[in-house]
């Protein structure tokens, strides 16, 4: 063979490893993305039940209910919507009434959103910064809470997983 | 004093640091010996100096001297030493001082170990080793000074975050940093080549030892990490795609490509201009790791306080860099000679495929880690990228990686064969259907690709073993002389085996424990039994006890498997009043490769606590596999070759030295 010959199997072969790459890339994209969204905006895009997103919000005060077998249900709101949650599993240590939470899952048949994944941050002044943008967005952010936000040390993410 | 001390010695460094970057290209451009020189006495007083900075951080932190900042918000007088030490880097800021210290330590030793460079390669690398350290000094002094007074000093600290006051934290960031910042070295080695113009034979001699040294801290950083979020987070994920366990990977599968390409310049004098390129993203992804991570684009343990002017800094030295090297590869790179001619099926050919391979999943590592940001940036859509993603792109990509990992030994340089290489694999290939069978046989349930996985890995493992007995002679001569044969073997050859054996190791870790894990929550009082896998694991009680600086419930189990008491476990939950932060300590019960994982939940109103088990089969092997490519890079590192192959100048030292 050819130094050229020689290049263009390199060459050939390069090329049909990435367009496999980009291939398998853009199928996942399609597939496997998960959106963020809050129960105004979940309400508003009226999500399909089963479609798989995650939930921002803070968690309703007064909604939380522990069940039986570890199961829990509350409420995510953003002021606007809220939207009624089931987990079974064991919360995150910071989970409390009135914090921050994203959960992940799906809704069900009748609107209730079944989440696999519990998202909580170890620190008391701390909210997730996708709740913390889409709360700023809907107004419903305070001066006392963009103060708090600015504290916030060392956050830690914490994660249930059912 | 000793802070102010501190502060003053970390401002001297960077003014090192600035003469090292200028000085010496002064002396190349006129070829002035003198000023080349600099360089390296300049980059051993930077160390020095950020050696001292460091030093007096750690004795803020020893003596808990609260009039600084970044002791006050860090540390607590009551937490013991250990973390006290470890809390110097548990910070962003203290993580920069580390950074940058250890960057000087690399400039140091190539200052040190360097004599026997060409002068103008080892003042050019020096120099560009210099502007990495400007930059990140500059970085620290102006928006992240770790040594900040406060003017009215509290009398107690804010604490450490809990979570980072474990063992894995004091080894991890070190270890991880050892890597990133190890590719600066490669890094400089390609700016340096790009400047001058040519790539000689020191220049390959050189590179590959010190991404080799690079590598194997990253990848114990890694695993060691993994292995900290596995035990400290309480929920048995060792690798969860997130964006930061993302900007690790990501150097560390373009420094693999960078070992693998290196080993066909050095040996071949071919790719060099790839080679070149490799280098200089490997230590870019570990800049955009770095930008990532401490930044607070992403919110996660590692970002530890969002202030936008770091970002915007750390993201201005990332383009000045990045760009800049990029650029002058696109200006320069033309003009390097091509090197020697090979067969797309030879040894060099399987390396390229290699290479190939591991930048392709870096991309789309990158890819799914960057995606969402830019989403963001771009639309204000959010989305998140999770495992199945990585596990739909990556995975098929890696598992062609693995299948061609036994081949590429075993084919000849230049032109290989195929065949003959086949041939020398079957029983690699029987042994892969004999696991398949037997896996098929004895388990149910568990993913449909577990029983090919677990066969590639035993391919994979086989593989590396059968390239050691096909080299050693086994079975075509005496087992005498093929023992003897296989001692004699290069040690690089050895660490070859080791690596990508331990490739297969980790891979059956991986397989076994996400396919036949085995999980159960509940609620339990004492005396109730909480069963999984083989072992049940009953309440005995619930303790509380005091820490140094926290209050912990511990819960005790005695556990037995098929009915034998085999041991006992008190995972806890500790709260740590300074902070009002509290965190899971699962507690883990060994059996052979295999675990017993139990952590604890909330306690509920009428005393019984929720309890999280799982049974991880062979979850050891993850981290086993991990440490024996480590260890491999280090038996390839200690190769002869690369001991005293370099020339020195200076003859009747090579004399002194003990023969092999």
């Amino acid at each position: 063979m050819t130094r050229k010959q020689r290049r263009l199997v390199l060459i050939g072969s390069a090329l049909t490893v990435l367009a496999i790459a980009a291939a398998l890339v853009l199928n996942a994209l399609r597939d496997s993305i998960v959106f963020f969204s809050t129960p105004t905006m979940a309400a508003e895009k009226s999500i399909k039940p089963g479609q798989r997103f995650r939930l921002g919000g803070l968690v309703q005060p007064g909604s939380l209910v522990h069940g039986e077998q570890l199961q829990v249900k509350f409420a995510i709101t953003d002021g606007n919507a809220s939207l009624p949650v089931v987990f079974t599993g064991i919360l995150p240590d910071l989970f409390r009434e009135g914090q921050g939470v994203i959960s992940e899952g799906a809704l069900d048949a009748a609107g209730v959103f079944k989440a696999d994944t519990v998202l909580a941050k170890h620190d008391e002044t701390y909210m997730p910064k996708d709740v913390a943008d889409a709360l700023k967005k809907q107004g419903h952010w305070k001066a006392e809470d963009a103060q708090k936000a600015k504290d916030a040390k060392a956050a830690t993410p914490e994660r249930a997983v059912r | 004093m000793i802070a102010e001390a501190g502060h003053y010695a970390l401002v001297l460094a960077l003014a090192l640091a600035l003469v090292q970057s200028i000085v010496p290209l002064i002396g190349v451009r006129l070829s002035e010996p003198t000023l080349m020189g600099v360089a390296g006495s300049t980059a051993i007083a930077q160390f020095a100096f950020a050696l001292f900075a460091f030093g007096a951080l750690t004795v803020a932190y020893v003596v808990s001297d609260f009039s600084v900042v970044n002791v006050f918000e860090n540390s607590h007088s009551a937490k013991p030493l250990i973390y006290k030490i470890t809390g110097v880097w548990g910070n962003h800021e203290g993580s920069m001082l580390l950074w940058v210290l250890i960057l000087a330590l690399f400039s140091a030793l190539v200052a040190i170990f360097g004599t026997n460079l060409p002068s103008v390669l080892r003042s050019l690398v020096l120099a560009v080793q210099g502007w990495i350290a400007s930059a990140f000094y500059l970085f620290i002094l102006v928006t992240s000074n770790p040594f900040l007074r406060i003017t009215d000093p509290p009398i107690e600290g804010r604490d450490l975050n809990p979570v980072l006051q474990d063992i894995g934290l004091a080894v991890h960031p070190p270890m991880l940093y050892l890597g990133y910042v190890g590719f600066s070295i490669s890094f400089s080695f390609a700016i340096a080549a790009l400047i001058e113009g040519r790539i000689g034979a020191a220049w390959a001699r050189w590179v590959r030892p010190w991404t080799l040294l690079a590598w194997i801290f990253l990848t114990l950083g890694i695993a060691m990490g993994s292995y900290w979020a596995y035990y400290e987070l309480g929920w048995g994920g060792w690798w969860f795609w997130d964006p930061v366990e993302n900007a690790s990977l990501m150097p560390w599968l373009a420094g693999t490509a960078l070992l693998h390409s290196a080993v066909v310049m050095e040996k071949r004098d071919a790719l060099k201009i790839w080679t070149i390129l490799l280098a200089i993203l490997a230590f870019s992804l570990s800049l955009l790791g770095t930008f990532l991570v401490r930044s607070g684009v992403l919110t996660s343990v590692h970002a530890f306080a969002t202030d936008p002017t770091r970002g915007v800094f750390i993201l201005a030295i990332l383009c000045i860099f990045i760009g800049g090297s990029l650029a002058l590869y696109a200006w320069r790179a033309p003009e390097l000679t091509q090197g020697g001619l090979f067969a797309p099926i030879s040894r060099e050919g399987a390396l390229v495929l290699n290479n190939l391979l591991l930048t392709t999943a870096c991309a789309t590592v990158f890819v799914g880690t960057l995606y969402p940001l830019a989403l963001e940036t771009l639309t204000g859509e959010k989305i998140s990228v999770g495992a199945p993603f990585f596990n739909l792109t990556f995975g098929p990509l890696f598992v062609a990686l693995l299948l061609a990992v036994p081949f590429g030994p075993m084919l000849a340089w230049k032109r290989g064969d195929i065949l003959g290489a086949a041939q020398r694999l079957v029983a690699a290939g029987l042994c892969a259907l004999l696991a398949l069978a037997l896996v098929l046989a004895w388990t149910r349930g568990g993913a449909v690709l577990a029983p090919l996985a677990i066969a590639l890995a035993v391919f994979v493992i086989i593989g590396a073993v059968s390239d050691l007995t096909e080299k050693a002679g086994l079975f075509r001569f005496a087992p005498r002389v093929s023992l003897r044969r296989a001692v004699g073997l290069p040690r690089s050859i050895w660490g070859t085996a080791f690596a990508h054996a331990g490739l297969g190791v980790a891979l059956l870790g991986i397989v076994c424990e996400t396919s036949w894990n085995s999980e159960r929550i509940a609620s339990v009082k004492t005396g109730e039994v909480v069963a999984v896998g083989d072992y049940e694991a009953r309440l005995d009680g619930l303790v509380q006890r005091q820490g140094p600086n926290y209050r912990e419930q511990v819960a005790r189990f005695s556990i037995s498997r098929d009915g034998k008491p085999v041991g006992e476990l008190s995972p806890s939950k500790r709260s740590f009043s300074a902070r009002g932060a509290s965190t899971t300590e699962a507690a883990l019960f060994t059996s052979g490769f295999s675990q017993l994982y139990i952590s604890l939940g909330e306690q509920n109103a009428d005393g019984s606590i929720a309890v999280r088990a799982y049974h991880k089969p062979l979850v050891l092997l993850i981290w086993f596999g991990a440490v024996m490519m480590a260890f491999g890079g280090a038996l390839s590192l200690s190769d002869r070759r690369l001991r005293v192959g370099a020339p020195k100048p200076a003859r009747n030292k090579q004399r002194l030295q003990p023969a092999e």
